[in-house]
């Protein structure tokens, strides 16, 4: 699982290294560090993000590490929907029977909609939605934006995604 | 001073720009060393010849008051065979059913050992290898900047000044009337219907809009695109096209709100075109409005390189003509 934390160290030297240890010794993988040393909190101590992947049965023998070593956890997440994209979607959609497509991309067990607003100007009227969908990764995020363009397709909606061409450069 | 003989094939809006052009450039062209002299001028009723360089401002009067530029009878055809000369700038309008009179004029001019400059999308669109290949079997130019984009120079950006890079995408907004009209319906919140006449009487829109606003000038475009660009021997056929027309200012404003705009967008990437509204983050390159073209060239060397500027215009597509021309005259 990926997990991002929020961490406080004291304002002395040596203090990122221990906190980065347990999460190497425990097999962790660290995707990512942001450590602002002038940011500091009410307390006088700076905070750290961590975020990396790690299994799931370690996590709590990790936070135990930590603070031993006199590392505060302030915050600890599943990054777990790391993907996400944006749609539109134009058409009778109320009468396209939008919960039962927001269930069919939740019961995926990789992607979730996780906004949607409806703009319905008046009865017969087409109304237009936005969504946005997260998902585990990339490929997933394609998966979930096919079941989507499936449901466009039959349903007559013209849906309007994001441009590609940002995603190469990545 | 080097004399390079052209014949302006098509007197309407372009062909007219190009005359300007050349009149507004004439001292500018001979410090260049080139005296740039126009022999003959043909329109759908005829053609003006004169070997030793026709009088532009007379043409364009002529054209004015009497509808034709015609003093003689001769085709445009006949004027290209038969009329010596170096480059036959071709302007007609565009035809995407059969590419004609533009795909008969440059057939015309390869054959007879004339360079070709063209603003014309059609005979392009239809038949680009054949014309490329017809070209370089003759030892000739075929140019055609203006086809895509107006007066932003989207080929000889890539094959000139980005050689040697390979082009990984592009993306644009190649219709200048769609843009308006998304950008329009955007900051006034105004339906698709209200603004497309408004862009009627503004002269922005035709009064049969469907060749824009259906996807099909930006489809046409994307065409050339890819076979110039990435070497494709697409057609019309190869796009899946998805036009302007259903979308509404309610989706516009939930764009909005979520720092989104919806543009036409063009997109070649991996052998696939296509042209579809898409959500452009607000403040991405391609985010431009009004009636401004853009494209967005991605390469491997240079990374991402943005140029945008007027995709119509009589005078800014002369000047994209007016490039090819100096082109050929450079490198004969």
């Amino acid at each position: 699982m990926i997990i991002s934390m929020t961490l406080e160290l004291k304002d002395i030297p040596g203090q990122l290294v221990l906190a980065l240890a347990p999460i190497s010794e425990l097999h962790g993988n660290i995707m990512s560090v942001v450590h602002q040393h002038y940011e500091k909190t009410p307390r006088g101590t700076i905070p750290v993000q961590v975020t990396f992947e790690i299994e799931h049965t370690v996590l709590n023998k990790l936070i135990q590490r930590l603070e031993k070593s006199g590392v505060r956890v302030a915050r600890v997440g599943e990054e777990r929907l790391r993907s996400t994209v944006s749609v539109i979607l134009i058409g009778h959609i109320v009468h396209s029977d939008m919960g039962d497509t927001i269930d069919k991309i939740d019961s995926t067990g990789f992607a979730e909609v996780v906004d949607m607003s409806l703009s319905m100007p008046a009865i017969e009227k087409t109304s237009s939605a936005y969504l946005v969908i997260n998902a585990v990764g990339e490929k997933e995020l394609g998966m979930a934006l096919d079941i989507l363009r499936e449901v466009a397709d039959k349903k007559d909606l013209l849906m309007i995604e994001p441009i590609r061409l940002n995603s190469v450069e990545a | 001073m080097k004399t390079i003989r052209i014949s302006i094939i098509g007197f309407g809006a372009v062909g007219q720009g190009v005359a300007r052009s050349l009149i507004s450039k004439q001292e500018y062209l001979k410090k260049e060393g080139f005296d740039i002299r126009v022999v003959g001028i043909s329109d759908s009723k005829g053609s003006e010849i004169n070997t030793k360089g026709i009088d532009l401002e007379g043409a364009l009067n002529r054209k004015k008051q009497k509808g034709t530029v015609a003093t003689g009878g001769s085709n445009a055809i006949e004027l290209i065979r038969n009329v010596e000369h170096d480059i036959v700038v071709e302007v007609t309008p565009t035809n995407i059913k059969n590419g004609e009179p533009g795909l008969g004029n440059i057939r015309a001019a390869l054959m007879s050992g004339k360079h070709v400059v063209t603003s014309n999308k059609g005979p392009l669109a239809l038949h680009f290898t054949e014309l490329k290949e017809a070209a370089e079997d003759n030892g000739l130019h075929l140019r055609y900047e203006a086809t895509v984009g107006g007066a932003v120079p989207i080929f000889n950006l890539v094959h000139e000044a980005l050689a040697g890079n390979f082009i990984i995408g592009i993306e644009g907004i190649l219709n200048g009337t769609c843009n308006y009209i998304l950008t329009r319906m955007a900051e006034e919140r105004m339906p698709y219907e209200l603004v497309l006449k408004e862009a009627q009487e503004l002269g922005i829109a035709e009064t049969d809009p469907a060749y824009d606003v259906e996807g099909i000038d930006s489809a046409i475009k994307l065409v050339i695109i890819a076979n110039s660009i990435f070497g494709q021997n697409a057609t019309y056929g190869d796009v899946d096209i998805t036009g302007i027309t259903k979308i509404t200012p309610e989706a516009l404003e939930l764009a909005n709100k979520n720092n989104y705009v919806v543009k036409l967008v063009c997109e070649a990437r991996e052998g696939k075109l296509t042209v579809a509204p898409r959500l452009v983050p607000k403040r991405h390159p391609l985010a431009v409005g009004g009636t401004l073209n853009v494209a967005s060239i991605l390469t491997d060397l240079a990374g991402r390189i943005t140029i945008s500027g007027k995709g119509a215009g009589s005078i800014e597509t002369a000047s994209s003509i007016l490039s090819d021309i100096l082109y050929i005259a450079r490198n004969p």
